[in-house]
């Protein structure tokens, strides 16, 4: 009778684990929203520096993201290849979200941005100023200006900043939506390279936080979502895959695995093993 | 005397950092249309204003050193 009970215990416990085992069902229990808006996966992508339209489409669809970057540039008036991302891209089946990469000033910051609503499609925008042309760091006295200035407009800012608490506190103050702290520099590829700095944004903001830049291969995806933050937005590390699409899908997955080990909760570190097998029922020498 | 006639009838622009001479009299919707651009993925900025409404490129008329910036989404990260 007990032999039996536990046998069907263990097979319910089975049934429920068989649930949990199953992709389709591995459920998070928190909604990946931002500013009000819902969004079904966590993983951001850029679409630039792909080697074709077709190629980046691809690999965008296989990244499962629907979130994706684009920037604001002059119309090449000669025309010498068709750079409008809109023939490409359904922005019915795509949240677009522009960015103001390449400014290196508030007010071109919040010129682009402008320019980029005008488009009509959201009040976002993935806020850039940048500092430096070396490490592209950004210019945080500019991007906290330009932030404080876009909010008023009514702008959604999701602001590109460094890996420091004190300006992602004020960012959030300032109206941010989203702060995102860089892993490494952009186009790097070089992973996080401070989890503690990227932990610590993340337990003292209540806005999200998305990582964004310097993920360079799938291993890097898993462990900055190991840390708790919200999202993740990648470009290069993608794009500049020998095979894009093949690491897009692993992207996917690992942005998915690091969730959920993180929601799991990982075992204690300890500087000392522990037996995993039994030490009791050895074999008489 | 030809010559100075076709002259006239141009003004000259600055459209995206470049000089361009257009006939007088052509609105923003005609250049765009020159320029074989879809007025639906550009977003134009005129001497500093971005032109909001895009059903009133066809009224707009251009004039003279106007300063024009046109503008697309690209990919980007």
């Amino acid at each position: 009778m007990t032999h039996l009970r536990s046998f069907t215990s263990w097979v319910g416990a089975d049934m429920a684990h068989a649930d949990l085992l199953s992709p389709m069902t591995l459920i998070d229990p928190q909604p990946f929203v931002i500013a009000g808006r819902e969004f079904r996966s966590r993983l951001m992508v850029g679409t630039g520096k792909y080697a074709s339209n077709a190629q980046m489409i691809e690999a965008i669809e296989a990244s499962g993201a629907e979130v994706v970057t684009v920037a604001v540039r002059r119309v090449d008036l000669d025309r010498s290849k068709d750079e409008a991302i809109l023939h490409h891209l359904d922005p019915d089946h795509f949240f677009l979200l522009a960015n103001t990469a390449g400014c290196y000033s508030a007010s071109e910051a919040i010129r682009y941005a402008r320019l980029a609503r005008a488009a009509g499609f959201n009040e976002w925008v993935k806020l850039e100023v940048i500092g430096d042309q070396q490490t592209l760091l950004p210019d945080t006295a500019g991007l906290l200006q330009a932030t404080k200035t876009l909010v008023d407009e009514g702008f959604k800012v999701l602001a590109y900043t460094n890996d420091d608490l004190i300006t992602a506190l004020k960012l959030e103050e300032a109206g941010a939506v989203a702060v995102m702290p860089l892993a490494s520099p952009i186009g790097s590829g070089l992973g996080m390279l401070n989890p503690y700095a990227i932990r610590t944004i993340k337990q003292r903001l209540s806005v999200p936080v998305i990582v964004d830049a310097g993920v360079g291969t799938a291993s890097d995806a898993c462990i900055v979502m190991e840390q708790g933050v919200d999202g993740i937005l990648m470009n290069t590390g993608i794009a500049a895959a020998q095979d894009p699409v093949r690491m897009a899908a692993a992207m996917k997955n690992a942005v998915e695995a690091g969730r959920h080990a993180y929601l799991a909760g990982r075992m204690p570190r300890r500087e000392v093993a522990v037996p995993s097998s039994p030490t009791k029922g050895m074999l008489g020498a | 005397m030809m010559g100075t006639e076709v002259f006239e009838a141009e003004i000259a622009l600055a459209v995206n950092g470049a000089e361009r001479r257009v006939p007088k009299g052509w609105t923003l919707a005609d250049l765009l249309a020159s320029l074989e651009l879809d007025p639906r993925v550009v977003v134009v900025e005129r001497n500093g204003t971005i032109v909001r409404d895009r059903s009133s490129f066809a009224s707009l008329a251009l004039a003279a050193d106007d300063a024009l910036e046109i503008v697309h989404f690209v990919g980007g990260g």
